[in-house]
């Protein structure tokens, strides 16, 4: 009976191994391993066995059962190998087509400038101070050294809705406020953004409306060496650590002494191009010590504090910063202008 | 301010400074060059040229041919004008050269004569036509006899000079003439300044004999002085002087008025002259113009006079509008033979104001605006007379008759040693600032610590301490200013709640897909009407606008949303998603009081919302879209709770899809589509828009978030599916549920809405997911069914609802 199973194992290996697709294969099972396969009828025989060689025997049909039986579960991981790989051949796609797209909004570029500016300046310690865009005239002009009939008034021809009020020319106002506010008591480290308004003729350059960032600091003994420093490192910060600051003199009736303040030209690294006028420099903001006049007008003493002020138009920088040349796009809303900022 | 290189170097010496590195100088110094011009750039081979022969051109009459020195050699030219004569001194283009507008001169034939150059105009080399006097008008340019044939004829006009135009600042009117910018300049490049002098004769007649001054408005006229010149024949101006002019973009007249014009560019001082013999009196008198008076100007024009206007008159007639026009009676003429010459100060306001109301705006004016420097009020007529004495030949009468006085300017300003190096951040020393006060030609006293400076009339600007500084500081170099950081007591910045809660608000709106726009707060009155949350009366407007689109503050954001909507659907743009942040503006009672400024949230959705090319997907915007940025902005400001919609009917809007958003029973905003009347209207396709105003968005709720712990026990979720009546609202229907279903409601949402087969007509299904939670226990099937009978039951009773089966 050995020779037999031994027979029945190599039949059962080859018909296994000749077994073409899953159901040959469970034919194969059927043949040999079922309730009427050919192992169960060799053990049937059993009986007539001698009890010394019944266990020989039976182990031997059980290595033989267990031989075929592995040989049919490696044969069908290979069908079921074979069938999925058919299967997922047939589910490729093209991965070439375009993605399901995600909404993607954008910030407007004033917006990004803005909160940039805000986020450096909060960094060297200063807080973010807002005010109203319609203001008296009295913290307009008066307050930050402009009285009525000052000549540095025609600079900036307003938009008056009373006698007293009207669209704010500048941010200062806010300034003047603050320092108010303060009552005499240093220091004072504040940004000021927002929406400013004057009678010029819109075209490329000119806006009627257009947004300032004015910031103050005041405290005792600020030097303009202090306002060099800020500015200095603010600069690099924004436009990048190889930009280097130079201070022009200049005149505003609320600092004195003043200084325009010029960055290095990002195009020609101050080499000179037409960008800069072939100066190598670009004017980037109005800056100076604070005017005593205005300090004491806002109830500082200037014996006790100095500070600095200084002014930049967030246009003007957007325009430097993307290479903008047309300050009337930021007010158009055109998608694909604005679309071109979505990863600010 | 037009400033001419050349004429500075009759000032300081030049020699070894070039145009560009005095702008450097001046710029660096606080005093800005805009620009540098040169009008006659690049041309080359222009010479002087005697013109030995002349014949007229056999072929044409209009034409001479001339036989030109033009050193080396004689060269036959044609011309064209006819002022050429024999033994005239002309500039002659030799062939080869290029003149302004890319004119070649070529050696030529015409009309079989040969012509070798051009003998030149002012125009043809780089002059303006308009700029040029009546007399250089189609006329060739006549030299000096004293120059040489052959010689560079650019150099003699002074054409070869290069033009810096100033952009200065209010407080530096001293630099609005030649002297105050060789003043700066001789400052900044510490060299000396040479001063013109002025010596003329005098005869023994004595003006006063011949003119009288009365002055009866002192305060508009402080000082009046006239002095006469006699004998003086009026023809064009030295070619030297009307270059001069026209470089700095004035035009020569005649030699007297030429040179009022020269003196007013020299010494910033606007003098006038009249013809003495036309003035109609010999008296001169100041006053305010009458109600209804006329003058007619030197323009021509006949103008009506305001009574705060200043004039100058002969005692009845105005004879000038004091500091901006002349009259046309009185004016010098080709014959005039004797000339009156005024030179006064006038007061500031008064010339602003005339100059503006009669839209008069010259280079006197503007001066008289921004003050002059006393001292040179006399000094001007003197060297006035003295050109006119040298160029006129006119004998200048003894005396200036005067009225008034000239104030005495004695400005002393303190600087203190110690404050200026702590206001620059700097360690000057006593040389170092004492040095720089000097070159600014300051008079300077040292009383330890500190200087007392005396501060010329020329530099009205410098009246405080600061101002002192900042000269020292402008002279020492912004440059040497060390780079320091503020030592004070260091503190954090940070936004605000409010400023942190706007950067999220348009950080949600941006992640929903729409793009953040700014439009202008001025607008329409009719589109500061339109849109509104709730109504009011009328917006603000300003008084005086620059056009209709511009003249009342917005008082909604969405029509210039809508404008922004339509300029990007006709550039075929047509999925636009826009939202605005910004202030809309609502008048107060008192009208002198600010008005009532709110920050609202407003946008415009058209065209598809979302949209899968490859596979047709296609979202288009419609309600429920901007419904749900809405509720996802109510969401991000913690106030879905609070927020009710509620249908309304609006102007301007679908009266069946807009909603009302309402807050603690007050209307904060609304959403919905544009009545399709109006869409049509503006030719839009169909808009939906959002506003709201910001600031109940944005309260800030001051309770802390606390975290909430995970349920412990599972929730029992149940389906329901309600029919109704159609018109009931889904929101009663889920109110209903929420009350009936008690305090084990977790979450209930409706996640089918059908109306159609299987239901009654006039019904409609609404089908509800419930989740049920009880935090400290396992909540048991038959509470779950209990609950489910009481909601059945409330709908029954409420809505007259039933369960779909």
């Amino acid at each position: 009976m050995i020779e037999r199973l031994q027979e029945l194992e190599a039949e059962g290996l080859a018909a296994v191994r000749a077994s073409e697709n899953k159901k040959s294969l469970e034919q194969v099972r059927v043949q040999f391993l079922g309730k009427k396969g050919a192992i169960t009828e060799v053990l049937r025989g059993m009986g007539q066995l001698s009890k010394e060689e019944r266990p020989t025997v039976g182990q031997k049909a059980n290595e033989v059962r267990e031989s075929i039986q592995t040989a049919i579960a490696e044969k069908t991981r290979v069908f079921e190998e074979e069938e999925l790989e058919q299967r997922l051949e047939k589910e490729e796609i093209d991965v070439t087509l375009p993605g399901r797209p995600v909404q993607q909004g954008s910030t407007h570029p004033l917006t990004a400038v803005v909160e940039e500016i805000e986020d450096i300046f909060i960094g060297l310690g200063f807080s973010i101070t807002e005010g109203p865009e319609v203001e008296l005239d009295y913290f307009n002009f008066e307050m930050i050294n402009l009285p009525p009939n000052h000549p540095a008034r025609d600079m900036q021809d307003s938009f008056y809705i009373s006698e007293d009020t009207l669209l704010r020319t500048q941010t200062s106002p806010v300034q003047a406020r603050t320092l108010q506010k303060h009552q005499g008591k240093g220091p004072v480290r504040i940004i000021c953004p927002g929406k400013v308004y004057r009678r010029d003729e819109d075209d490329a350059t000119h806006s009627h409306q257009f947004m300032q960032i004015e910031g103050l600091y005041v405290d005792q003994n600020v030097r303009m060496s202090d306002l060099k420093g800020i500015f200095d490192t603010f600069v690099k910060q924004y436009f990048g650590e190889d930009r280097e600051i130079r201070l022009r003199p200049s005149f505003f009736p609320f600092t004195e002494p003043s200084a325009e303040i010029d960055v290095t030209c990002g195009i020609c690294a101050g080499e000179g191009c037409r960008i800069c006028k072939f100066s190598g420099w670009i004017e980037v903001l109005g800056s100076g010590m604070v005017h005593p006049r205005v300090l004491e007008l806002n109830g500082f003493d200037p014996e006790v504090y100095s500070g600095f002020a200084f002014g930049m138009g967030v246009e003007r920088f957007a325009m430097l910063k993307y290479g903008i040349d047309d300050i009337r796009h930021f007010y158009t809303n055109d998608t694909r202008f604005l679309s071109q900022f979505q990863h600010l | 301010m037009l400033v001419s290189y050349q004429w500075l170097a009759d000032y300081i010496d030049l020699s070894d400074v070039t145009p560009e590195e005095v702008a450097e100088y001046l710029t660096r110094g606080g005093v800005e060059v805009d620009r540098l011009h040169r009008y006659h750039n690049g041309i080359e081979g222009v010479v002087v040229g005697e013109v030995l022969e002349t014949s007229p051109h056999p072929e044409a009459e209009k034409l001479t041919v001339c036989q030109v020195d033009v050193g080396e050699n004689t060269n036959q030219i044609i011309c064209g004008a006819n002022n050429v004569t024999k033994g005239q001194k002309v500039v002659v283009a030799l062939p080869g050269t290029i003149l302004p507008g890319e004119k070649n001169i070529t050696e030529t034939t015409i009309r079989g004569e040969t012509s070798a150059g051009m003998i030149c105009a002012l125009d043809e080399l780089g002059f303006s036509e308009r700029m040029l006097a009546k007399s250089e008008q189609d006329k060739i340019v006549e030299l000096p006899n004293d120059t040489v044939p052959g010689s560079d004829a650019l150099e003699i006009l002074g054409l070869n000079d290069v033009i810096m135009e100033l952009d200065l600042t209010p407080n530096r009117p001293d630099c609005l003439n030649m002297l105050g910018v060789a003043y700066e300049l001789s400052a900044l490049l510490d060299r000396p300044i040479h001063l013109p002098e002025n010596e003329h004769g005098v005869i023994r007649k004595n003006a006063a004999d011949h003119i009288t001054v009365e002055v009866t408005n002192g305060e508009d006229v402080p000082y009046y002085g006239a002095k006469v010149i006699d004998e003086v024949t009026v023809a064009p101006s030295p070619l030297w002087l009307q270059t001069r002019l026209m470089a700095a973009g004035i035009r020569p007249i005649n030699n007297i008025v030429d040179i009022t014009n020269y003196v007013l560019l020299e010494y910033g001082q606007p003098l006038h002259a009249f013809d003495y013999d036309r003035f109609g009196s010999d008296q001169i008198v100041t006053r305010r113009a009458k109600q209804n008076e006329t003058i007619r100007t030197l323009d021509g024009q006949e103008r009506t006079l305001f009574e705060q206007d200043v004039l100058i008159t002969n005692g009845e007639e105005p004879v000038a509008m004091a500091g901006v026009m002349g009259g046309a009676f009185s004016e010098v003429q080709s014959n005039t033979r004797t000339v009156l010459l005024e030179t006064a100060q006038f007061d500031a306001l008064r010339v602003r104001q005339t100059s503006k109301e009669h839209g008069l705006r010259s280079e006197a004016s503007q001066r008289f605006e921004k003050g002059l420097d006393f001292e040179r009020i006399p000094e001007a007529a003197e060297r006035a007379a003295t050109l006119m004495e040298q160029i006129t030949g006119g004998v200048v009468l003894k005396g200036t008759v005067e009225s008034g006085e000239l104030p005495a300017f004695e400005q002393e300003v303190y600087l203190n040693l110690g404050r200026l190096n702590v206001r620059l951040g700097t360690e000057l020393g006593v040389y170092e600032v004492e040095t720089i006060l000097i070159r600014l030609g300051l008079e300077v006293t040292d009383i330890g610590e500190e200087w007392r400076v005396r501060i010329p009339s020329r530099r009205m600007d410098i009246t405080i301490e600061e101002d002192l500084i900042e000269e020292v500081a402008r002279l020492y170099g912004y440059d040497h200013i060390p780079t320091t950081l503020p030592t004070g007591a260091r503190s954090a910045g940070a936004l605000t709640d409010e400023q942190k809660r706007r950067r999220k608000i348009r950080r949600y709106l941006e992640s929903t897909g729409m793009q953040e726009a700014i439009t202008y707060s001025l607008t329409s009155a009719q589109k500061a009407d339109e849109f509104l949350i709730n109504d009011h009366d009328q917006g603000i407007r300003v008084l005086m606008p620059m056009s209709e689109e511009r003249e009342v503050l917005r008082r909604s954001l969405i029509p210039h949303l809508l404008d922004a909507t339509l300029h990007n659907l006709n550039r075929q743009l047509a999925n636009v998603a826009l939202f605005e942040v910004g202030t809309v503006f609502f008048p107060t009672a008192d009208e002198n009081k600010q008005p009532e400024e709110r920050l609202h949230i407003g946008g415009t959705l058209s065209g598809q919302w979302y949209h899968y090319a490859w596979n047709g997907e296609e979202v288009p915007v419609d309600f429920y879209v901007v419904k749900g940025i809405v509720e996802g902005m109510l969401q991000q400001a913690g106030k879905e709770q609070k927020a009710k919609f509620r249908a309304r009917k609006r102007d301007g809007m679908h009266p069946g899809r807009t909603a009302d958003v309402i807050m603690d029973g007050e209307v904060v905003g609304f959403l919905g589509q544009l009545h399709p009347a109006i869409q049509e209207e503006r030719g839009l396709a169909p808009t939906f828009v959002f506003e709201l105003n910001a600031a109940t968005v944005f309260t800030v709720n001051n309770e802390e978030l606390r975290y909430q712990p995970l349920p412990r026990f599972p929730s029992i979720r149940r389906d329901m599916a309600v029919v109704a009546d159609a018109n009931i609202a889904a929101a009663e229907i889920e109110s209903v549920i929420s009350e009936a279903a008690g305090k084990w409601l977790e979450d209930i949402h409706l996640f089918d809405v059908y109306e159609g087969e299987n239901i009654e007509e006039g019904k409609k299904s609404l089908a509800y997911s419930l989740l049920f939670l009880n935090r400290e226990r396992t909540l048991k099937d038959e509470e779950i069914a209990n609950i489910h009978e009481d909601i059945v039951a409330a709908l029954k009773t409420r809505l007259g609802a039933t369960l779909r089966h």
